[in-house]
């Protein structure tokens, strides 16, 4: 077959089944209840049924929308989905399965598409042209000028230590030291990434109204939902390719990578609700404060040993 | 289609978000309605969520004896709120005004201003009936599926109307459904 058929038939494929949509979705949901179930029990509450987060999608599918006219409410309209197809593309390129495929510098791809959804948000408070979506919107920016420099900075330092930028090899090597610190500078990010506590503040619930999303309703609203949970899914994701595949490479199989790869991906929710639980929201300013000032010294001291290991070797 | 019809009739019951509005109120049943969704009787395990815009919200929950100044914010709320939309009236003082009756500074009770779903008469009701007020509205919700508000709607009462007659003159709602 034609070798740039095959590709497009394989990206495809990673894209739309497996690990892109049809499996990232239902993940989402879960992920979504697994959250929110896990906050309800730390506060001993019964918690969300199962089935929840796919009942609220399915209803806001079925509301109505204000008017938008104009070219303005179609950019409003066009955010969400851009958010959708690039959390999924983000899904969509994590190296799952051993022998997955991949190309050189798929990592800064990753990185590009986890980005987007983020800008998505920015944008979609701008132009929603509510006050609280425009506050909402400047502490988004805020924070995500913040922990980027960090998570970034975790990154670079454990593909420079690792001599490749393909996310496939990096799952393969071996890990050293100074990828753990890596993915501890990343778990420290993703509380921001995915706006919870402590960081909930872009969307700070009652506070602001609902920041940048408070002038979506019905089917845009659920894309912004679905955007959110595929970002769980992809944040996750990329922590587990990090910590798991090469110890699942040495026992074998495929479908043990799989489970393997899923079951980390749990875990770190479950972390990251535990802590979004047990912590009330910060302040701006305090958010700010602790990526510049106490985060960003290690990931320094990371990209810089990282360097160092680089040269000398 | 039909499946999606069912579909959406059991999302829309399993899945009602709300707006919490006060028009007045004295903070007593804003408290219960933070106890309803409190561990105690957590509502979130029957789909309830406390939204923080009108825009994201299925059920309108309005506290208060609607005074002059909300009248106008009570509207535009209402019409933030995207169809299908019920609205639950919490406690008794948007249902008759309750002992703040005949007071020139009030312009209620809520029915002349919006279609009200279901009173949930007390002062405060317990959270039990708060939640079950809820239930009720997202179940009305499911029923009404896509066809929109009408003027005469048939109102639900949860609990007992005397307990809301006992501090003033007038019923909530003439031919009122009752709910044990």
């Amino acid at each position: 077959m034609n070798p740039v058929l095959s590709n497009l038939i394989t990206a495809l494929a990673r894209f739309l089944i497996f690990p892109g949509l049809l499996f990232a979705v239902p993940a989402a949901w879960f992920f979504l209840w697994v959250e929110r179930k896990a906050v309800a029990l730390m506060q001993e509450r019964v918690g969300p049924p199962f089935m929840q987060p796919f009942w609220d999608f399915v209803k806001l599918l079925g509301k109505s929308t204000p008017p938008r006219p104009g070219i303005a409410g179609f950019i409003m309209r066009a955010w969400p989905l851009i958010a959708v197809g690039s959390a999924a593309g983000a899904v969509g390129l994590l190296p799952v399965l051993p022998a997955s495929g991949g190309f050189e510098g798929d990592l800064i791809l990753l990185l590009a598409l986890l980005e987007l959804p983020s800008i998505c948000i920015i944008a979609a408070g701008f132009s929603s042209r509510s006050i609280f979506g425009e506050i909402g919107s400047a502490r988004e920016a805020a924070l995500s000028v913040s922990y980027n420099i960090v998570f970034l900075l975790a990154i670079v330092s454990i593909a420079a230590s690792q001599h490749t930028f393909r996310l496939e090899d990096l799952a393969a090597l071996p890990s050293s030291p100074l990828r753990w610190l890596g993915v501890v500078a990343i778990l420290i990010c993703l509380p921001a990434k995915l706006h919870i506590n402590p960081f909930s503040l872009p969307n700070a619930e009652q506070e602001i109204y609902s920041g940048p999303m408070t002038e979506y309703a019905g089917p845009e609203l659920a894309m912004w939902e679905l955007a959110h949970g595929l970002e769980w899914v992809a944040a996750t994701g990329l922590v587990a390719t990090l910590v798991a595949p090469h110890i699942a490479l040495a026992w074998g199989t495929t479908l043990l990578a799989g489970g393997l790869f899923v079951a980390l991906s749990i875990a770190v929710v479950l972390l990251l609700s535990v802590l979004a639980a047990a912590t009330a929201r910060l302040a701006i300013d305090s958010s700010v404060r602790f990526y510049w000032q106490c985060t960003l010294i290690f990931a320094v001291l990371a990209i810089s040993s990282a360097l160092f290991v680089r040269f000398r070797s | 289609m039909k499946f999606w019809k069912r579909l959406m009739c059991t999302a829309r019951r399993k899945s009602p978000w709300l707006f919490h509005m006060n028009a007045g109120s004295c903070n007593g049943c804003d408290i219960e309605i933070i106890a309803a969704l409190a561990p105690r009787f957590d509502a979130e395990q029957l789909g309830v969520l406390l939204q923080g815009s009108p825009r994201h919200a299925d059920i309108l929950v309005v506290t208060g004896p609607v005074t002059k100044k909300a009248v106008g914010a009570v509207k535009t709320v209402y019409d933030q709120v995207c169809g299908p939309k019920a609205v639950v009236a919490i406690g008794s003082c948007p249902a008759t005004t309750n002992v703040f009756i005949d007071s020139r500074t009030l312009d209620g009770p809520l029915d002349k201003h919006l279609p009200v779903d279901v009173f949930v008469p007390g002062c405060p009701p317990r959270p039990d009936a708060i939640v079950a007020g809820v239930v009720k509205a997202a179940v009305l919700l499911a029923e009404r599926g896509d066809t929109p508000v009408k003027a005469d709607v048939e109102t639900v009462v949860i609990g007992d109307p005397e307990a809301c007659t006992s501090c003033c003159e007038s019923k909530p709602a003439d031919g009122a459904e009752v709910q044990p």
